[in-house]
């Protein structure tokens, strides 16, 4: 065939598509436009991913938690509330659950203020906003695992650059040894928590603060409001509601996680900085005993869900304001 | 005496913009004045208004609260309330909440505010709606509202920016009234902004046109309509516009109210008489609206004629027929700059 006439069948064709009898472009259409069946479709992917991830492992560490499994005997043996019996009289167990409820208290709390305060900057109008608000967000787009790697470093104990700018300061002789004394161990694991959900939270609570009509604050103003009288009375009573959500993710992404405290600690110094879900890892994975490991990350389970529950009910506390 | 609220060669050019918002407005409010700043969207009334508020910072000129000199106090040094279009009630605040918040910051006792906030709502008739929220009140309430916050601290000046137009139409009509009614019992001076001209024509004492950033005109409800200053004066009021047909170095001006069938115009060398051809006619509320082609006075141009509906002469579509406008009703135009000129002969 000549390329012409190809030209020409091209658009003989598609002068003919108007009249055209339902072909197979018009059946394809169709298709796009049946939710019945594009619905499931795109559900699917998410739907195997949950079940396969979240759901699958849930009611295996259920199953586990009652048995004696460990990682040289798979073997599922009934033994009915031994694990948890144990873990209960286990004194790394409670000071674990204590850090973890002290440090999400204390990250959440810190990260609230200062997700505000940035907030508060970002919403302001200034030259290179952009570039600011961009630079604000890094950290958050670090994975955790390199993030923390790198304030391995910064609080190294003998190279610490922290240290060195407190020595060049003429603050400090000698070094901090940061990640080996227990309150500044458990310092650095909330400063690093908070250095990383902060990003996340100012930019929600920025969002929050950006769906206050301009007008408002302009009336406060007419009304006679200055900055702090506005912050207490407008600005923070219509932001709660979004700041409740951004604690909600800040609480939960540092109950969770392991990585900083992995990586930082190992839960040391001498437990001092020990959290549920580094303990479960220890206990099961190095420790081989899945049992006691399941019966442990159960316990995150409905510290989260009454959280999640009395935040969820806070929130809807203030739309029904 | 001094001026309640004067401006003197007012600019304010937003960052970023490549024209002023403002540009050199001067104009001045007396005591208890009703002054109404009245002009298309993007004109510059609100700016205007938001820089008196202190809301903006003037690029040049001044701003003049009872005669001081108020550019860098900030909103709350300025004795002015301001009633925003979108009222801008504090939504988790009750309306008593709401009221007292001015008096508030003045660190006034929490019974004086309240004593102040039921005086307040109590002029507004609002005194049963005090423990609500403002988003189970309707629109009306709402209004009441943000007036009753803007009445409660007693401000020299209410600056109010398009008050009504969130209210449907029939709820307006009320709301002008009530509007005028309090204005004129709190006798309190105010400047009021809007784009639409029967609010500004029923509410203002005196009118200012802004078109482009600058005021084109200021006068009484009449003398704007009557005796506009410049083309765009004389087609941003009156509706239908007033006719403007082109005769060489300048334009002829009449309302459509003033032309009229031949035989209604009395007189004979104090007339303007010109033929008609008949296009359209249009039946509203009574008069009747008469759309053609003016002939032999100018350029031919598409002009309109209202009839008033005791107007009975019967007019047909396609017909020419000659009309009239009385000499003093004719407004005279400069053809290249559109401000207002001298008499010219009409009779050719």
């Amino acid at each position: 065939m000549t390329p012409p006439s190809v030209e020409a069948a091209e658009s003989g064709a598609a002068t003919a598509r108007p009249p055209a009898p339902p072909d197979a472009g018009a059946a394809r259409a169709r298709l796009a436009d049946r939710e019945s069946v594009l619905a499931p479709l795109f559900l699917l992917p998410t739907v195997v991913y949950i079940i396969g991830l979240v759901i699958v492992p849930f009611f295996l560490a259920i199953a586990f938690s009652f048995t004696d499994v460990t990682a040289g005997d798979p073997s599922l043996d009934w033994v009915g509330f031994d694990n948890f019996n144990a873990i209960l009289h286990d004194s790394v167990f409670w000071e674990s659950l204590k850090n973890s409820v002290v440090f999400t208290v204390i990250t959440v709390a810190l990260t609230l203020v200062l997700a505000k305060a940035l907030a508060l900057i970002l919403v302001a109008d200034f030259r290179f906003k952009y570039l600011v608000r961009f630079l604000v967000l890094l950290p958050w787009t670090t994975p955790i695992a390199l993030a923390a790697v790198a304030w391995l470093w910064m609080l190294d104990s003998t190279y610490s650059p922290i240290d060195w700018v407190l020595r060049q300061l003429g603050l400090l002789s000698g070094n901090t040894v940061w990640l080996g004394r227990d309150h500044l161990a458990q310092a650095s694991v909330i400063a690093v928590q908070t250095w990383r959900i902060v990003p996340l939270a100012a930019v929600i609570v920025m969002a929050g603060l950006m769906s206050i009509p301009q007008d408002i604050h302009d009336a406060a103003s007419i009304d006679g409001a200055g900055f702090w009288r506005r912050l207490w009375e407008i600005t923070i009573p219509l932001n709660l509601p979004v700041l409740a959500v951004a604690g909600l993710f800040g609480a939960i992404m540092t109950f969770t996680d392991m990585t900083v405290v992995y990586i930082l600690t190992k839960g040391g110094p001498a437990n001092a900085t020990q959290v549920l879900p580094s303990y479960a890892f220890f206990k099961s994975i190095d420790g081989g005993d899945l049992a006691q490991g399941a019966a442990i990350a159960l316990f995150l389970f409905p510290l989260l869900l009454v959280g999640v529950v009395a935040i969820l009910r806070a929130v809807r506390r203030m739309e029904t304001m | 005496m001094a001026l309640a609220v004067e401006v003197r060669g007012l600019k304010k050019h937003y960052r970023g913009g490549d024209i002023p918002a403002v540009d050199g407005v001067d104009i001045g409010t007396s005591e208890g004045e009703y002054l109404v700043l009245l002009g298309p969207s993007g004109c510059g009334k609100t700016t205007l208004l938001r820089t008196i508020a202190g809301l903006e910072e003037a690029t040049e000129g001044e701003v003049l609260i009872g005669g001081n000199v108020v550019n860098g106090l900030p909103p709350r040094a300025r004795q002015v309330a301001m009633v925003f279009q979108s009222y801008a009630l504090y939504p988790h605040k009750t309306v008593m909440d709401n009221i007292t918040f001015p008096l508030k910051a003045q660190k006034i006792s929490k019974e004086e505010r309240e004593r102040s906030a039921l005086w307040a709502a109590e002029r507004l008739g609002i005194e049963q709606l005090l423990d609500r929220k403002p988003r189970h009140l309707s629109g009306g309430e709402r209004q009441r509202v943000a007036l009753a916050r803007a009445l409660v601290r007693e401000p020299s000046v209410f600056l109010l920016d398009e008050p009504l137009s969130n209210l449907d139409a029939k709820l307006r009509t009320a709301a002008r009234d009530e509007l005028k009614e309090f204005q004129r019992r709190v006798g309190t001076t105010t400047i009021y902004v809007t784009h639409d001209q029967v609010e500004a024509m029923g509410l203002g004492d005196r009118i200012a046109v802004m078109y482009a950033g600058k005021v084109r005109q200021v006068g009484r409800p009449r003398e704007v309509y009557e005796d506009p200053e410049d083309t765009f004066v004389a087609t941003f009021l009156g509706s239908p516009p007033m006719n403007l047909v082109s005769r060489g170095d300048h334009l002829l001006g009449f309302r459509p109210e003033s032309f009229l069938p031949e035989e209604l115009v009395p007189g004979d060398g104090n007339r303007m008489v010109a033929e008609l051809a008949v296009g359209r006619i249009e039946y509203l509320s009574g008069d009747r609206h008469v759309y053609g082609t003016v002939k032999g006075i100018g350029e031919e141009t598409r002009v309109i004629a209202r009839l008033p509906a005791t107007v009975s002469t019967p007019i047909e579509i396609d017909e020419t027929r000659r009309f009239a406008v009385h000499e003093r009703d004719l407004r005279f135009f400069d053809a290249d700059s559109g401000t207002r000129t001298t008499p010219r002969p009409v009779h050719a």
